[in-house]
């Protein structure tokens, strides 16, 4: 009996969010007195292995193909389910981003058993396990039991600090599964590289969010000068981009994009739980209001009450008139 | 082409989430109901495809007889036919996915293409649609925002390319069809209904099946709203006053 850990990497690196989970899943297998193994998919992989040992990895069953150079989800999760009938884990876990949710609702098609996602906390039981996860993009919380043996399910894992345990060398054992057509029907064709412009709003150190205060697609001109000065980007709420005066690949929030930034400065967004779920990791929420009861302020650190058209030129002209 | 799109019926919630008593539930007394954002444009989505490749369209849902409100909104999005799964009970993802296969195998058309959310807005369990196609034996793409076809040679095989979003850029993906896609929003803009597309909808008739729930694999204990930071929010000032106030801000924090 193991605790099974489905490794998430692009381009010889593993996913930060992989690590993240690996640290949650450590201490679950130690409770648990279990060991922890990976299950390592790609084409040239192995050298990978080495960093799972030093997350508390004891042993990596390591599928290597030329046919899974690229990202398959279905064949990833037959490479699991294979090494699920060898192993006979009593959990598997991965992390809750969008691929390893992806494979491991695979897994569980395959497998017929079910599959709670984003979970927060774990508490292995006898027969079910009792689990907190994500609802609502954060919004809210739901406690529940997951049923089923082996147990399957992701870790959000965002919140989660990746510590390393420096646990040795584990043991590598390959694995050849029979991959079929089926299996590899879906996988990356080819790639699009993005139009780059500008800062990406996930790295950007500030974001300047407009939402339906804005009034139009005019409107943010001031907000991207500001943007500009401060080298961050620019974002907006769900009104915004359903009104087409913004890209719905500048949206904050639970359909969104999510953001960490140093800053926030939310101008004219009135602070849905469902935007704020896609900037409450922010450092530091200004908000630009005209409303002094809207709900944002409760959740922003410092706001600025008036209109947004006045404040932020004003607020322009004394960043050029200081840094002149 | 026939298109099946499947939706889920959630409330609009605002600033602040409130349970009910039995903590089984968001407390909806005022609020109205929608399809959830990535429902919405999957909506949309299976419209535009039956109306530029030629077919029809079917919206399911499973739910609550008040659900019947979202199968209407798609039909005056311009959806064609309408199937509710009709239970008072939240069925858990696996069950859900069942009766959503019953359904399907009990049309007597076959579709080509079955959309859904990428995820549901409420629960968020990145699986319904998966397990659909592995109980149909079909390829599925999910997360996807954009959706082209490509009809094969001599009548054969139409080849669908379906692109997702990554931190890095696009990734793409070839299936032949009947296949299931996952949308997200961004993938178009949702229509607003016009009004005789809301007059026609009203007569729209509902095919209604009672569906069995079953094992359930994921059973909810109770709902808990997370306790939010208490936040003391600091004015700095009103107006275009309170510009320099911002810029000492913007100093502090290193910013400029
Ligand atoms: C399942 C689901 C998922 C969702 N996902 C997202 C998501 O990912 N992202 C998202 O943003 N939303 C999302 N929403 C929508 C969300 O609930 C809100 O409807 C939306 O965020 C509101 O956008 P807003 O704040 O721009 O508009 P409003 O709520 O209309 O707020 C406008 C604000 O602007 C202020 N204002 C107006 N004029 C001015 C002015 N001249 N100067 C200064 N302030 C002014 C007003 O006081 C008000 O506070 C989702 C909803 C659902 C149901």
């Amino acid at each position: 009996m193991t605790i099974l850990t489905l490794i998430e990497h692009e381009q010889g690196i593993i996913d930060p969010q992989t690590l993240s989970m690996l640290t949650a899943a450590r201490g679950l297998a130690q409770e648990q007195d279990l060991p922890l193994h990976a299950v390592l998919i790609g084409a040239n992989v192995s050298g990978l292995a080495a960093e799972l040992g030093e997350y508390g990895v004891t042993a990596v069953h390591m599928i290597e193909q030329d046919a899974l150079a690229d990202f398959a989800p279905n064949a990833w999760a037959a490479c699991v389910v294979e090494v699920m009938g060898a192993e006979k884990p009593t959990a598997v876990i991965g992390a809750g981003t969008e691929r390893s949710n992806e494979v491991m609702a695979h897994v569980g098609a395959r497998t017929d058993l079910p599959f709670a996602a984003n979970c927060l906390t774990i508490q292995p039981e006898d027969d079910a396990w009792f689990v907190k996860r994500v609802r609502w993009g954060g919004t809210l919380h739901e406690e529940a039991r997951l049923y089923g043996d082996p147990k399957l399910l992701t870790i959000a894992a965002l919140g989660i600090e990746p510590e390393p345990s420096s646990s040795g060398a584990p043991e590598i054992i390959s694995v050849t599964p029979n991959l079929s057509d089926a299996d590899l029907l879906v996988r990356v064709v080819s790639r699009i590289e993005p139009e780059r412009k500008g800062i990406s709003l996930t790295d950007a150190p500030v974001v300047v969010s407009g939402g339906r205060g804005v009034g139009s697609a005019e409107g943010f001109v001031i907000l991207e000068e500001l943007a500009g000065l401060l080298e961050g980007a620019v974002g907006c709420s769900r009104v915004v981009t359903n009104n087409g005066w913004r890209p719905h690949a500048e949206q904050i929030g639970q359909t969104g994009t999510r953001v960490a930034p140093e800053l926030y400065i939310a101008c004219g967004i009135s602070g849905a739980s469902q935007h704020m779920s896609g900037c409450s990791g922010a450092k530091h929420i200004l908000t630009i209001n005209s409303d002094s009861e809207a709900a944002i302020l409760a959740k922003s650190d410092t706001a600025v009450i008036g209109d947004l058209h006045e404040i932020i030129p004003a607020v322009i002209a004394e960043i050029r008139k200081k840094t002149a | 082409m026939d298109i099946l799109v499947c939706i889920k019926r959630v409330p609009v919630t605002g600033a602040k989430v409130t349970l009910t008593a039995d903590e089984q539930a968001i407390d909806a007394g005022y609020l109205s109901f929608a399809p959830g954002p990535h429902e919405e444009c999957a909506i949309e989505e299976a419209v535009q495809i039956a109306k530029k490749h030629g077919g029809r369209s079917t919206a399911l849902t499973l739910g609550p007889d008040t659900a019947v409100e979202q199968l209407r909104y798609a039909a005056s999005m311009g959806v064609d036919d309408l199937i509710l799964l009709e239970t008072d009970e939240e069925f858990p993802p696996m069950p859900t996915a069942r009766a959503i296969t019953a359904a399907i195998q009990a049309q007597e058309r076959p579709f080509d293409v079955l959309l859904f959310g990428n995820e549901s807005a409420d629960a968020g369990g990145y699986q319904v649609g998966i397990r659909v196609a592995h109980a149909l034996g079909m390829p599925v793409v999910t997360g996807v925002k954009k959706l082209e076809f490509a009809d094969g040679a001599d009548g054969g095989t139409t080849v669908a390319t379906a692109h997702r979003q990554t931190p890095d850029g696009w990734e793409l993906y070839e299936v032949p069809l009947p296949a299931v896609f996952t949308i997200k929003e961004g993938i178009n803009v949702p229509r607003y209904p016009s009004i005789p597309g809301k007059l026609k909808a009203k007569k729209k008739p509902i095919q209604r099946i009672t569906p069995e729930m079953g094992a359930v694999g994921l059973e909810k204990v109770r709902l808990v709203v997370p306790e939010a930071e208490a936040s003391d929010v600091n004015i700095l000032g009103h107006g275009a006053a309170a510009a320099p106030q911002v810029v000492e801000l913007l100093a502090e924090l290193g910013l400029v």
